[in-house]
């Protein structure tokens, strides 16, 4: 029934009384990166155990590769790969340890295994340094081995939970570059949770959760126009009389931002031109800025999405040993 | 099949640890080493022969070979909570292998660790003039592998509930040091006060260290080393059935208890 590789209907998971995920519905499409955003506590991590196998739900359904995930866990485990935001690795064996490990038990055949790590090694740059203890590794050089090794058993659908949380932004790009070929290439569903609005820009459509509930889904851009307009800052020679202008020409709110107007319009690129040369007021400077995710979150969960994360990159920071290195 | 190659990469996961962690085999054989020598030294003058052409030290040896396999034994549950800890053990969680089959692999893994380091202990006989035979060594192997096998699950059962590190580590020494010393390792388990008796009896780790010194000691039946229950004197193959039965209970708890969890 579905063309949806990842399909959730009416999902509940209960802690108690709490329900940290409430009734929510969705489908993936195969293919498709599908960036899944909410604040600390809102379901997200709750809603990724269940489709990874790692909660059961209270009650709803969910399956993944056609797989149901209570009843044919198995299955629908042969079908992902992880990328956590804490290491899964284990630090006391090497790069190349740790991939036969995941070659073994996801049952990679014996005859393409070792082409297979050089394969994905050499994809991330650590096939040099693949004997080494993953202990010495850096915290970037981690996360790629944790990206090489989730992608080992080729998994029809990628889960990225905050992939470079914590990783400087070279090491970002890298990283993002792999995830990209590697959706070009194998054509790998990628279900992602980041706090980076750039990355969750990547996405194909994104789904916003809030107090366990869905509370948009829509591509990046209808998202931003369904919330926010664009923002037109201007500075003129007389500001009250263009305020004033403004105000009853388009009938937009107007404030006052030191010795600029900020107001917001339906089409700033159409707008613009038209604006300058009806206004009757020379105008000394013009900008235009178009809504962010940044915005559509403020707007729909009524927080910043950075708001409780700080403490965390400052903890992830410290854990990884201070500054980043690539 | 797919759950044997599990419960193989998991044991040869924990072997290739250990072999890696040059400290830990190390320490597994320094740690023995001082008991022997410290309590060996300072006690067997003042103590005197334990039975006919036994002193103290030799006494002490099998005990402290079951009490290296102990150590090891329990270090299954410990390196599950430090899996935890440092995130491995979700890697192991969503790999298409059983809960069952990750529980089986982690038992028989730290066994095989155990063993080894309870082994290694056997190159300390000449010095404390134990003469070792063949027979003996083939006997110790699967001997010390049962123990650690049962006192392992044990490790695995409790870690699959105590989720915190701390309160695992804790409850872990509560444990631990009194199914140590309270087996027979350090003295005979005959003629003791009546409420040690009872501990030492119901702590199923006396029967492995009571069954590892009568291969080593020999197993005459007027033994003064050997366990009295109900008024029978528990031969090595008793001593063994005790043994493999609180071992094939705590195999199956730790297996519900591991597929369980979330």
């Amino acid at each position: 029934m579905s063309e949806y590789i990842i399909q959730v209907e009416n999902l509940v998971k209960k802690y108690g009384q709490l329900a940290a995920v409430n009734d929510i519905s969705f489908g993936v499409e195969a293919g498709e990166i599908f960036g899944f955003l909410g604040p600390n506590g809102a379901g997200k991590t709750t809603t990724i155990n269940i489709l990874c196998t790692l909660a059961r739900p209270t009650s709803g359904k969910a399956t993944l590769n056609g797989f149901d995930v209570v009843r044919q866990q198995n299955r629908v485990r042969q079908s992902i790969g992880l990328v956590f935001q804490d290491s899964s690795l284990d630090d006391r064996l090497t790069g190349m340890h740790n991939l036969r490990f995941h070659a073994m038990v996801y049952n990679v055949a014996k005859s393409v295994r070792d082409e297979r790590i050089e394969q994905v090694l050499k994809m991330v740059d650590l096939w040099d340094k693949r004997n080494n203890f993953v202990r010495t590794y850096s915290g970037g050089m981690k996360r790629r081995l944790e990206l090489a090794r989730g992608l080992l058993h080729y998994p029809k659908v990628l889960f990225l939970d905050e992939p470079t949380l914590g990783l400087d932004p070279q090491t970002r790009n890298y990283i993002w570059d792999y995830i990209m070929d590697l959706r070009k290439r194998e054509g790998t569903t990628i279900f992602l949770t980041t706090h980076y609005m750039d990355e969750a820009e990547k996405a194909n459509r994104i789904a916003i959760i809030d107090h366990g509930k869905l509370v948009a889904m829509d591509t990046p851009a209808k998202l931003k126009r369904m919330v926010a307009r664009d923002i037109v800052t201007v500075k003129t020679e007389d500001n009250d009389k263009a305020a004033e202008n403004i105000r009853t020409r388009y009938q937009t709110d107007v404030k006052k931002d030191g010795d600029a107007l900020v107001f917001d319009v339906d089409n700033g690129e159409e707008f613009l031109p038209g604006f300058i040369s009806e206004s009757g007021i020379k105008v000394t400077s013009i900008s235009l800025r178009h809504p962010t995710l940044e915005d559509v979150f403020l707007e729909i969960t009524g927080h910043e999405i950075r708001d409780e994360e700080v403490g965390n990159s400052l903890k992830e920071a410290i854990r990884h040993g201070g500054p980043m290195r690539h | 099949m797919r759950n044997l190659i599990g419960v193989y990469t998991i044991w040869y996961r924990d072997v290739l640890r250990f072999w890696y962690d040059k400290a830990r085999m190390f320490s597994a054989l320094l740690f023995p080493i001082f008991f022997l020598v410290i309590f060996g030294a300072g006690l067997s003058r003042s103590i005197g022969p334990m039975a006919e052409g036994v002193d103290f030290i030799q006494f002490m040896y099998p005990g402290i070979i079951a009490m290296s396999v102990l150590m090891g034994a329990f270090m299954s549950g410990v390196s599950i909570v430090w899996d935890r800890e440092y995130g491995f053990l979700k890697e192991v969680l969503v790999a298409p292998i059983s809960r069952i089959s990750v529980a089986v692999g982690r038992t028989l893994g730290s066994a095989t660790v155990a063993t080894i380091q309870g082994i290694m202990i056997l190159v300390l006989a000449p010095i404390v003039n134990v003469s070792l035979t063949v027979w003996m060594v083939v006997a110790l192997i699967p001997l010390s592998f049962l123990l650690a096998a049962s006192m392992g699950s044990l490790g695995i059962l409790l870690a699959s509930r105590i989720k915190s590190t701390e309160a695992f580590q804790a409850i872990m020494q509560m444990l631990m040091f009194p199914m140590m010393f309270l087996s027979g390792v350090f003295f005979p388990l005959q003629d003791l006060p009546a409420w040690m008796s009872v501990i030492v009896k119901i702590n199923p780790a006396s029967y492995g260290v009571a069954a590892i010194r009568q291969v080593v000691l020999g197993n005459p039946p007027d033994s003064p080393f050997t366990i009295y229950l109900f008024g029978h004197t528990m031969g090595i193959w008793e001593n063994i059935a005790v043994m493999a039965a609180f071992g094939l209970i705590m195999i199956i708890l730790a297996m519900w208890s591991f597929g369980r969890q979330e």
